[in-house]
């Protein structure tokens, strides 16, 4: 897994609360048995009008955050369905760090497997942003894992909450696979003592 | 001892490991696979040379994107042909048990698993999809994954799990004639919102979910995500193990486990992290009117303006869902004609819920403005129905009659709906785009449902019952 420790780019909004994994990745665009190439179908309803092209009213659209690498959104952002084409179709097309309020909890564990990293800051706080990316073209925030911070350079400075195994994995880019394996004698071992399972 | 949450119990039976900051690794005791969400995970296994762990708890069909339509037609849409032909794949490779599409326990992935007796009370169950709360019913932990989750069980038969919070909803009182399972959980939903039981898992639990059919009580449970909990749980009863009896994957000494599983329930005293009281008999047949499932309203109510909310997200949230519904503040529910009408989906498919709205189309014609269609859960539901004779009930009245599958609950296969057309469906997700990109889906119970293709618009149906 690619490892998250900081980043500095450009920050595109999405102003909606409850924004959900339908609207992240539709469902048509879920058939592909790969992981990659979904960038292009990215908030696909919303994204394009009928026929393709570019939605204007659509406000990332616009050219003022082309390039943007974190996305910030409102409250509950990744609700609904498990698909993992989620955080896939972010991160192909570019973003690898979401900031909002809050996040439903399968789309937020997505996120940490595919070194991704969602920000979890007070309402006011997401507000500011908000606030100052629309007035300043290019608005540009650093996130920090590390710190666990994320900085502007006209003066923010908003601390968030990481649990710590998830930031460890994150900065380091572990498999949590392999982390999994180095137990593999405790799994064998539960397996005879549970007896579990219809095999037994 | 200290009182413990039926949770709780489960799991601390399936921690294999565990330390001070971190999550603890959880044994999984069925993990069920489906086409969508498991051909990323197996070419991770095949890329890093790892195998299935424990084959013969990991169970696969294939639901979201078959057609309902004759089986023995060849699958129009080359993509998805492609991966349900990958999942054949990798079941042959691996050694997964694949319920196939010509298989007689074909179905809906949270259909199949209580039916094959898979699903059992105090079992860990994962899958990768978020209507995995369903099994919940059963008083076992059960959970929806992302792909990445999917490989870690494949590979590990364990998952990294937080301990998430415990979420006490009790429902009491006698429920109202045409007040179904899903207008329990609707109501719910409505009130304590989309997000309300992020990071927490529901156990339900009074005598009115205690009254419930398991057909009821996993339509309860399916419906948890949409309150945002990780999973939903009732504690198993005398229902719970006459269900299971003589079921294909069972306990064979099933007195031994039926002894095991009446402990299961949480203890007298056990301390939850929040709680809810639910008055059933306050309780009326609900619609939703806007895209997300806590945007909804009894039927005999109107449909809200955003003014009505306080929080300056929910009122945004309204003003949009009002205009892409197509929907004006004030109008009555009961006044909006539909055009579409669904009874299926992994929330309301099963014998029940058909026998229920045939009942109340029998006799009766589906309204001329209205295409209506029935797809039952899975295969063995669709025979039960149609040797009860169903199918002839539903075919008479106008309803298309369809093989088993997800269908239009998320449209990943052809049953879709067409830009603006509005649709009465027993699924569990009115998000925009949900049924078609432009369609406008209003979730209600099987009941209202049939009731609406019949009339084409939605009817109170508690008029068709005993006054």
């Amino acid at each position: 897994m690619q490892p998250f420790t900081s980043l500095k780019a450009v920050v595109a909004p999405l102003d909606l609360p409850n924004v959900d994994t339908d609207q992240i990745i539709p469902k048509q665009f879920l058939k592909r048995i790969e992981r990659t190439g979904f960038g292009k179908f990215l908030f696909y309803d919303w994204r394009f009008l009928e026929g393709g092209s570019l939605n204007p009213d659509f406000e990332m659209n616009q050219d003022r955050y082309r390039g943007a690498q974190i996305l910030v959104a409102r409250a509950n952002f990744g609700c609904g369905s498990s698909r993992e084409h989620a955080p896939w179709a972010l991160q192909d097309y570019g973003f690898r760090c979401v900031v909002a309020p809050s996040f439903a909890d399968i789309f937020f564990n997505n996120c940490f497997k595919n070194g991704m990293l969602p920000v979890q800051l007070p309402e006011e706080q997401v507000e500011q942003i908000f606030k100052r990316l629309r007035q300043t073209a290019g608005y540009q925030l650093a996130v920090d894992l590390n710190e666990q911070v994320v900085r502007s350079d006209d003066g923010l400075a908003f601390r968030f909450q990481v649990d710590e195994f998830r930031r460890h994995c994150l900065l380091n880019g572990l498999d949590d696979i392999g982390l999994t394996l180095q137990f593999e004698a405790k799994i064998g071992e539960f397996e005879r003592r549970a007896a579990v399972g219809i095999e037994g | 001892m200290k009182p413990k949450t039926m949770f709780e119990k489960i799991w601390e039976a399936h921690v294999v490991h565990e330390e001070p900051g971190k999550p603890s690794l959880i044994y999984i005791d069925r993990h069920l696979v489906h086409e969508v969400t498991s051909p990323q995970a197996f070419e991770g296994l095949r890329l890093s040379g790892r195998k299935v762990r424990r084959p013969g708890l990991t169970f696969a069909t294939m639901d979201h994107n078959v057609p309902t339509t004759q089986r023995s037609l060849p699958i129009s849409d080359p993509i998805a042909a492609q991966q349900i032909e990958t999942l054949r794949t990798n079941c042959r490779e691996f050694g997964v048990t694949l319920f196939d599409l010509d298989s007689p326990e074909q179905g809906i992935v949270h259909v199949i698993g209580p039916e094959l007796g898979l699903t059992l009370p105090g079992v860990t169950i994962v899958c990768g999809d978020s209507h995995t709360s369903t099994h919940g019913a059963f008083g076992a932990l059960a959970f929806g994954i992302g792909t990445s989750e999917v490989e870690h069980v494949l590979a590990t038969q364990c998952l990294l799990q937080e301990s998430p919070r415990t979420f006490l909803i009790e429902i009491c009182g006698q429920r109202p004639y045409g007040v179904e399972a899903k207008d329990i959980i609707l109501s719910i939903i409505g009130q304590i919102g989309t997000s309300g039981g992020t990071g927490s898992v529901i156990e339900y639990a009074g005598d009115a979910i205690r009254a419930l059919s398991m057909e009821e009580r996993m339509t309860v449970c399916n419906m948890s995500i949409e309150g945002g909990a990780r999973a939903g749980m009732i504690a198993p009863d005398d229902k719970t193990f006459a269900y299971l009896r003589g079921r294909r994957y069972a306990p064979k000494d099933f007195e031994t486990a039926t002894r095991r599983w009446k402990d299961l329930g949480s203890d007298p005293g056990a301390s939850f992290d929040r709680k809810l009281e639910v008055d059933a008999a306050t309780l009326t047949p609900q619609v939703t009117w806007g895209t997300n499932p806590g945007q909804v309203i009894a039927v005999d109510a109107s449909v809200p303006s955003p003014a009505d909310f306080a929080d300056p997200n929910e009122r945004k949230s309204a003003e949009r869902a009002l205009a892409y519904m197509g929907l004006k503040a004030g109008m009555r529910i009961s006044d909006v004609p539909v055009e579409r009408v669904f009874i299926g989906s992994c929330t309301n498919s099963r014998i029940e819920d058909l026998r229920g709205a045939a009942q109340l189309v029998r006799g009766k014609k589906v309204s001329p403005k209205v295409y209506a269609m029935v797809v039952p859960g899975s295969q063995s539901v669709k025979k039960m129905a149609e040797e009860e004779g169903l199918d002839r009930v539903f075919s008479e009245a106008g309803f298309d009659w369809r093989e088993s599958g997800c269908s239009m609950c998320l449209g990943m296969n052809p049953d879709i709906l067409k830009p603006g057309e509005r649709c009465a469906s027993t699924s569990n997700r009115n998000f925009e785009g949900r049924q078609g990109k432009g369609g406008r889906t209003h979730l209600v119970s099987p009941l209202m449902a049939a009731a609406a293709a019949i009339e084409g618009r939605f009817v109170d149906v508690r008029q068709y019952g005993p006054r």
